[in-house]
């Protein structure tokens, strides 16, 4: 039986061997890995569901949409991860997992945990901001945008002021 | 004359079209959220899944396709975002979800062209050979591959009689369109622009591109409903389905082959 | 009747080590052709969308077809209950199971996206003969498993030809089902016969047992231990038996073929105009794979050691080439969507297509060769697979 055994721990080592080919993984060299930078989402005040929610859950409530979308062709807007990178594109990068701090990379490489949607999603918006035909729509974003050091810093305040 | 009537008869560009898409819906989701108050033109809402009693399909007029004309091939590029085999670094791995097709008879010497893209047979050999089920058949006829589910094993390829697949090669370096997601390693082919259908376009971008071009060769509609334009042709049209030995109840009607 | 004494190989020589040296080097080389692979995609390979199987395929086709029939001489012991196989049978079982991890490997290594293999074994689609497969590979591991364990543990000896027998039925169905992985595609005209189930189950009886010979006569001459040519002669003879159906199952499978005209352009390919497939075909799987080894072991070069075991070399070269042929030179032959017409396009329709292997195509393959063989030779250490000695005199006396 121990034989038997080993053999099946040889089997299994052989197969790992051969899968475990450097997987090009991007660990973090340091020592302590960094907190991940959770920037607010460009548009938009509130998620479509709350943000705790939101993190412990947003793979399922994405894995059940894409079946939606892709098997039954029911594109709601709701839950569809178009949606979310529209409003979670860095402002810098235009994407939400192009750069090290970008929405979805930062919380991801921080966890550990790999991201499959980009191997075939686009990481983009659609079309740029500029170019958007709804361009009141943005217009107002853009607006918003510019203030929003303002709201953070008086939203700060605020909670000084409570303490 | 002739080129001001054909620009008439486009139904509207793209960029109109999007553009009253987008401010149609946007409109509905203001007043109140959930509730859409317009509806595009030939469009279902949009948390209805698409049905069977629709059957996408499109005729191809083999005799009004343009000799040397590439419009379907470069607007099917264009709209999902494939790179146009001319401008790909390799060639014969490169991806083509449709191309044209120059056919010669050796004894007769007649010649003829047409595009040739996924059939989206109802009976189709690809989705019965996928082995988890990626190659699949939605409800209104059209034929796709769920990249969430293809593992590349390319089973499909083998066993698809038009060659209508391609495995994407390389790394797409996030160039995809936000529409139209693609992936290194997975297979793909026509969607029969399933973005466009389920926008509400009613149309594909090879169809739009025929028909702007001026030739008229292609008609893309509902084959199941009677009184749609596709359907009435096909009534008066003799046609044909490529490999009919196959019985495979093709998607795609050819005249003039 | 008499006994046998099994016992492990010693396996502390520096020749042990330095075949399971050599041996891991090749799995290594392996495990980097796939990492490139998986890394680059599949645009460093010679494969495209005209060739969509290439060189992987050929050798896990092979290892796996090979894997089933290197179960034969188990079968023999115990299903037919041919005393003389009983000695032999637990390095055949465990050679097959070498061999299916070997080639499956390397089938799910040269996968598009060969990640997510979890998605393979958690989404079926029971219309796919793909699908079916995998339960067969999965049974196979299963079966031949207990099947090992009933011959090495006195403890479950009694339920031995159960488990022998299941086994052998199992590897039966696998083998159709991987010779109907090609006999199920409508679209390509040399597959679409139910013709390649059976013929792959009769090449996997003679591919299984020209590695399985190989193998034996290799760990017994390296270990100085005894092997008799009774042992030797009778394997030999069920050779050229085996190879011989090859050999009849393939001219019936052509010339079936030749007689319907719409084969005709596909068959002048293969048999006339296809250039490396038509050298592969004649030279390759006929002369190399069946009519050579058939000279040497039906003449009196046959009773020689080392001619038997050149026989077993060139049958499986032949049955590489065999594979080659099946499974590339069938892509290499364009589709014929309008029978009658010529077909031109960017998309090379209505051109044969060529196709070259690339280097890390071959190491993935050599990979599962070497995983094969190094299992194996893992194996005959740590388990009594091998009987002490297989002399003329021991294996006599088993057969009173």
């Amino acid at each position: 039986m121990k034989r038997l055994l080993a053999l099946g721990a040889v089997v299994l080592t052989t197969a790992a061997l051969a899968w475990a080919g450097a997987e090009s993984t991007s660990a973090p060299k340091t020592g302590v890995a960094a907190k991940p930078v959770i920037t607010k989402a460009v548009k938009g005040e509130q998620c479509v569901e709350d943000t705790e929610y939101m993190r412990r859950n947003h793979m399922d409530v994405l894995d059940h949409h894409r079946d939606k979308t892709v098997i039954e062709g029911v594109r709601t807007k709701k839950h569809s991860l178009k949606e979310c990178i529209n409003c979670h594109a860095s402002e810098t990068t235009g994407s939400v997992a192009k750069g090290k701090d970008d929405f979805c990379v930062s919380c991801h490489s921080y966890a550990a945990v790999k991201i499959d949607c980009f191997e075939c999603h686009s990481t983009k918006p659609q079309a740029s901001m500029a170019m958007h035909p709804m361009n009141a729509e943005s217009a107002h974003y853009a607006h918003k945008m510019a203030t929003q050091t303002n709201d953070k810093v008086s939203a700060e305040d605020m909670a000084g002021i409570a303490q | 004359m002739s080129e001001d009537k054909s620009i008439e008869n486009t139904p509207s560009s793209p960029e109109r079209r999007r553009f009253v898409g987008l401010a149609a819906s946007a409109a509905g989701l203001s007043l109140a959220p959930g509730i859409m108050l317009m509806e595009v033109a030939h469009g279902r809402p949009e948390e209805q899944a698409a049905s069977s009693a629709v059957r996408w399909g499109m005729l191809v007029d083999a005799t009004k396709c343009g000799t040397g004309c590439n419009d379907c091939v470069s607007a099917c590029s264009t709209e999902n975002g494939w790179t146009p085999v001319a401008e790909s670094q390799h060639k014969n791995q490169a991806p083509q979800w449709i191309r044209k097709l120059e056919l010669q008879d050796p004894l007769t010497q007649f010649e003829t062209n047409l595009p040739m893209m996924c059939q989206h047979c109802a009976d189709a050999p690809c989705v019965d050979v996928c082995p988890t089920g990626a190659s699949f058949k939605r409800a209104d006829g059209i034929v796709l591959v769920n990249r969430h589910t293809c593992i590349g094993c390319r089973y499909c390829m083998m066993a698809c009689p038009y060659k209508a697949r391609s495995l994407v090669h390389e790394p797409l370096n996030d160039t995809q369109k936000a529409d139209v997601p693609r992936g290194m390693g997975c297979v793909e082919s026509c969607t029969l622009c399933v973005q466009k259908i389920d926008r509400g376009d009613g149309t594909t971008a090879c169809v739009e591109a025929c028909t702007a071009s001026g030739h008229n060769a292609l008609l893309f509609g509902d084959m199941n409903d009677p009184e749609s334009e596709i359907s009435k042709r096909l009534r008066e049209l003799p046609t044909k389905q490529v490999r009919a030995d196959l019985n495979l109840n093709l998607g795609v009607r050819y005249h003039g082959i | 009747m008499a006994s046998i004494t099994f016992r492990e190989v010693e396996g502390s020589s520096l020749k042990y080590w330095l075949l399971f040296g050599g041996l891991g080097l090749f799995v290594l080389f392996g495990a980097l052709a796939w990492n490139y692979m998986h890394h680059h995609g599949h645009v460093v390979t010679g494969m495209d969308n005209q060739i969509v199987w290439g060189l992987p395929h050929v050798f896990a086709v092979f290892l796996i077809v090979a894997a089933s029939g290197a179960l034969n001489v188990a079968s023999i012991a115990s299903v037919f209950n041919q005393k003389m196989y009983k000695p032999l049978a637990p390095l055949s079982a465990v050679l097959a199971l070498a061999l299916m991890l070997g080639g499956l490997l390397v089938l799910v290594l040269d996968l598009g996206r060969s990640d997510r293999l979890i998605v393979a074994m958690t989404h079926f689609n029971f219309k796919s003969m793909f699908t079916w497969n995998v339960f067969l590979y999965s049974g196979f591991f299963g079966l031949v498993g207990i099947y090992l364990w009933t011959m090495l543990d006195r403890s479950v000896a009694p339920y031995s030809k159960a488990a022998g027998t299941a086994a052998f039925i199992w590897r039966l169905i696998l083998t159709t089902g991987t010779g109907s992985l090609f006999g199920f595609l409508i679209a390509r005209e040399l597959y679409g016969t139910s013709m390649l189930a059976p013929m792959f189950i009769i090449m996997s009886f003679a591919y299984g047992l020209a590695v399985y010979l190989m193998v034996l006569a290799a760990a017994y001459a390296w270990t100085g231990r005894a092997l008799g040519d009774a042992v030797m002669l009778r394997l030999k003879g069920l050779l050229a038996v085996f190879v011989a159906a090859v050999l009849y199952f393939t001219v019936v499978y052509h010339l079936t073929s030749l007689y319907f005209a719409k084969m005709e352009g596909v068959e002048a390919f293969i048999l006339r105009d296809g250039g490396i497939i038509t050298t592969l075909f004649w030279v390759g799987q006929i002369i190399i794979g069946c009519v050579l080894p058939l000279l040497i072991l039906l003449t009196a070069l046959g009773k020689q050691r080392t001619w038997i075991m050149v026989a077993c070399a060139l049958i499986i070269l032949g049955g590489m080439a065999q594979m080659y042929v099946t499974i590339i030179g069938a892509q290499a032959f364009p589709l014929d969507m309008f029978p009658g017409l010529i077909e031109k396009s960017s998309f090379a329709d209505g051109q044969v297509h060529s196709y070259a292997p690339s280097v890390p195509e071959f190491f993935l393959g050599l990979g599962g060769v070497a995983i094969a063989l190094l299992a194996t030779t893992f194996g005959v250490k740590v388990l009594r697979l091998l009987p002490a000695t297989l002399d003329d005199a021991t294996v006599a006396k088993l057969e009173h």
